[in-house]
């Protein structure tokens, strides 16, 4: 209990939060695990102690002569879309922080780079959703120039309602999520020890993996956590940019409450709560971010 | 024991706990009519055929204004439950009812307050239109229209002074199409899943709703004749979404769409050229000049209706402007309104005062238009010689083959629906 050890005005300061914390996130979060545990009726929940919305979740789910489980194939296409967009996100975005903290050196190019960054988010997310159409779609502008060039004969469908607009929305978006933290690792990095592996007689590729990485990690890792748990919990950029017919758990979840199935709904956020906290307890392991900061 | 604890309890515990550390100002949940002057009504809905003229000229007629709490189908159920001291009155569909009534938080509407209440359509409180029988499958409001009394939670089998919801709008949904890219007729529910469209096919992504559609085209198709389409067996339900699932597994469907605008979208980009889409989608894809057609179906009609409820503690003054509104929403002005977007008004009579003739003639008659016929908005909907999409009101309403539903097995389809999205 180190905060014990601090001057008590000191641990006033975080009261506020705190409370904040407890009352919207913490006891939300027991009556959802609890609730997960009831039973329900069209128009009421009734306390109970059962698992059947668990064991639904799981029905079928270990008899491996049928096609995989719908819970399974869930999980697996989200792990999935997780993987290749923490992939990308963390090149471009690692590329791109290496770019605006060793080549640009004035501070208001950083700033003004920075917040071209930003632009995908100065529109609601519908309206940029919605704006893939007329780019990507079968009389779009991409396949109006493939088809003028020659390069294909009929319009590609996979370019939009697939597995790659879906990468490709979420690309777009959360790459900034790995930008900022990259960026500041990169910025706290002592130029002199650079300057020293330089003069060790370190190449550039050196440098960068045996200097400048080693020392990005908890700015990876923070970006990674960023990306890794929105992707995972998310169901509107799945659901606009696959045409809804690629499933997500948080549509599943969002179907189950709009029905008003809540302890179902209840049951499988907990799931999802646990497998995403899995995952970055999984990531913290390999570094120890508390320490790093 | 098992006490039953209703969502509206639960929320009522959970916000005096809340409430208690917040302060109680900041939590909504008070009636909004105390004040003698200038009554605001608090209206829950869907509002899609609402407009700021409505606002206007319900102030100048009646000095009541409304104040309008914009949500979708599912949530404004979801919030009667949960929050039902947080509207005056609720715009809501009668497919909703058997879930809804059984809470009791809505109170039973009293038809001796209603005007009009005789000029209502039969189409509501006898399932006919014009003296002849419409079908009936599914949740007709004829079937959760009436309770055994104020205060009841059980519906009467027969007309009662006491009802559900005071109807107000009405609508044939079918499928619509891109006549300019299809170029040849449709007549059956059948080509939704035709292979010709591969890939070019939509459906709803709303469960309780694109299970009505989806069955409409099993039927169709000659695989099953449903004993009762809006209240499927289990058995039932994994034959439809089985045949679904394996259409979408080959590639039949662009996407699923979930919200109005998404509907439009699709159609208008020609990403999909036959979908499930309601009349103001149409509507909207046509005023960008774009040819859709709302294409009438040998097999019939999916119908919908909607009407006010008020929550069940309602009383006193707040009850007589809420009545006051209703029969101010049914004294025809609206009724012209709604009938100029392509719904049906609830009472006919009065709104055809409020119609100009050629107007009349092409929305509810089916004659071809003789001047260019406008929205409430001012667009060109059709011009001069062109007939409204599946003709007159006797031909559109007397085609209904089934209303939107909710089933006894309710809990299961919506898991099923749930696994065909994720195959």
């Amino acid at each position: 209990m180190k905060f014990l050890k601090l001057k008590p005005s000191v641990g006033l300061l975080s009261i506020p939060y705190s409370l904040i914390f407890i009352f919207f996130f913490f006891i939300p979060l027991i009556l959802t695990f609890i609730i997960s545990f009831w039973d329900y009726n069209e128009y009421s929940i009734i306390p109970d102690f059962i698992f059947e919305n668990y064991s639904y979740i799981f029905k079928d789910c270990l008899n491996f002569e049928k096609d995989m489980c719908v819970t399974f194939k869930t999980y697996l296409s989200t792990f999935i879309f997780c993987f290749i967009t923490w992939f990308f996100t963390l090149i471009i975005g690692f590329f791109v922080a290496y770019f605006l903290a060793f080549y640009v050196n004035s501070i208001t190019w950083q700033i003004v780079l920075f917040l071209l960054c930003t632009i995908p988010f100065w529109t609601s997310n519908v309206i940029r959703m919605i704006s893939w159409i007329p780019l990507l779609g079968r009389n779009g502008l991409v396949n109006d120039f493939l088809l003028s060039t020659g390069l294909v004969d009929a319009p590609q469908e996979w370019l939009l309602y697939s597995g790659f607009s879906i990468v490709l929305a979420f690309v777009h978006l959360y790459t900034l999520f790995m930008i900022v933290p990259i960026f500041n690792s990169m910025m706290r990095i002592d130029k002199s020890i650079i300057e020293a592996a330089y003069d060790n007689g370190a190449n550039g590729l050196q440098i960068l993996w045996n200097v400048i990485i080693p020392l990005c990690k908890p700015g990876i890792v923070i970006g990674s956590i960023f990306v890794i748990t929105v992707v995972m919990g998310d169901f509107i950029t799945i659901g606009i940019m696959g045409g809804q017919q690629i499933p997500s758990i948080g549509k599943i979840i969002y179907v189950e409450m709009s029905y008003l199935q809540l302890p179902a709904a209840a049951a499988n956020a907990v799931i999802l709560l646990a497998l995403t906290l899995l995952i970055i307890w999984i990531m913290t392991k390999m570094i120890d971010i508390r320490k790093e900061l | 024991m098992k006490k039953s604890l209703t969502r509206r309890n639960m929320l009522k515990t959970s916000t005096a706990a809340i409430g208690a550390v917040a302060g109680a100002g900041l939590l909504k949940g008070f009636p909004a009519i105390h004040a003698a002057d200038a009554p605001v009504i608090r209206y829950l809905g869907t509002a899609v055929n609402m407009g700021d003229a409505v606002q206007k000229r319900l102030f100048d007629d009646t000095g009541i204004k409304v104040k309008f709490i914009v949500k979708t189908t599912d949530e404004v159920v979801k919030t009667i439950f949960t929050q039902p001291n947080s509207f005056d009155i609720v715009d809501s569909e009668y497919f909703s009812m058997p879930k809804l009534v059984p809470s009791g938080n809505l109170l039973g509407m009293d038809t001796k307050r209603i005007k009009e209440w005789d000029n209502v359509t039969s189409a509501f409180t006898k399932g006919e239109v014009a003296g002849k029988k419409i079908g009936d499958q599914g949740t007709a409001p004829k079937k959760v229209m009436y309770l055994k009394g104020a205060k009841s939670k059980e519906f009467a089998s027969e007309p009662t002074q006491f009802v559900t919801l005071i109807p107000t709008v009405y609508n044939a949904d079918t499928l619509g199409i891109r006549p300019d890219l299809i170029k040849r007729p449709i007549s059956s529910w059948a080509e939704l899943l035709n292979p010709e469209f591969k890939g070019k096919a939509s459906i709803l992504n709303i469960p309780s709703i694109g299970i009505m559609d989806a069955a409409m085209v099993v039927e169709a198709m000659g695989e099953y004749k449903y004993p009762d389409k809006g209240n499927m067996t289990k058995e039932e339900i994994d034959l439809t979404m089985k045949i679904f699932t394996e259409a979408k597994k080959a590639g039949q469907f662009r996407a699923f769409w979930s919200d109005f605008n998404e509907s439009v979208n699709l159609m208008a980009s020609g990403e999909v050229v036959i979908q499930s889409m309601w009349s103001p989608a149409i509507t909207a894809v046509r005023t960008k000049g774009i040819p859709c057609v709302y294409q009438p179906l040998k097999e019939g009609y999916r119908a919908w209706a909607a009407g006010f409820g008020l929550p069940s503690t309602t009383k006193g003054r707040q009850a007589d402007i809420c009545y006051e509104f209703i029969n101010w929403y049914l004294s025809g002005w609206v009724g012209a309104y709604l009938n100029r977007q392509g719904y049906y008004s609830a009472v006919i009579p009065t709104a055809k005062k409020y119609m100009e003739a050629y107007e009349w003639d092409y929305w509810m008659m089916g004659k071809p238009a003789t001047a260019d016929i406008m929205s409430p908005e001012g667009k060109k909907l059709a011009s001069k010689g062109e007939v409204r999409d599946g003709g007159s009101y006797e031909a559109r309403m007397g085609g209904v083959a089934c209303w939107n539903a909710t089933m006894d097995e309710n809990k299961y389809m919506v898991r099923k629906w749930n696994e065909m999205i994720a195959s």
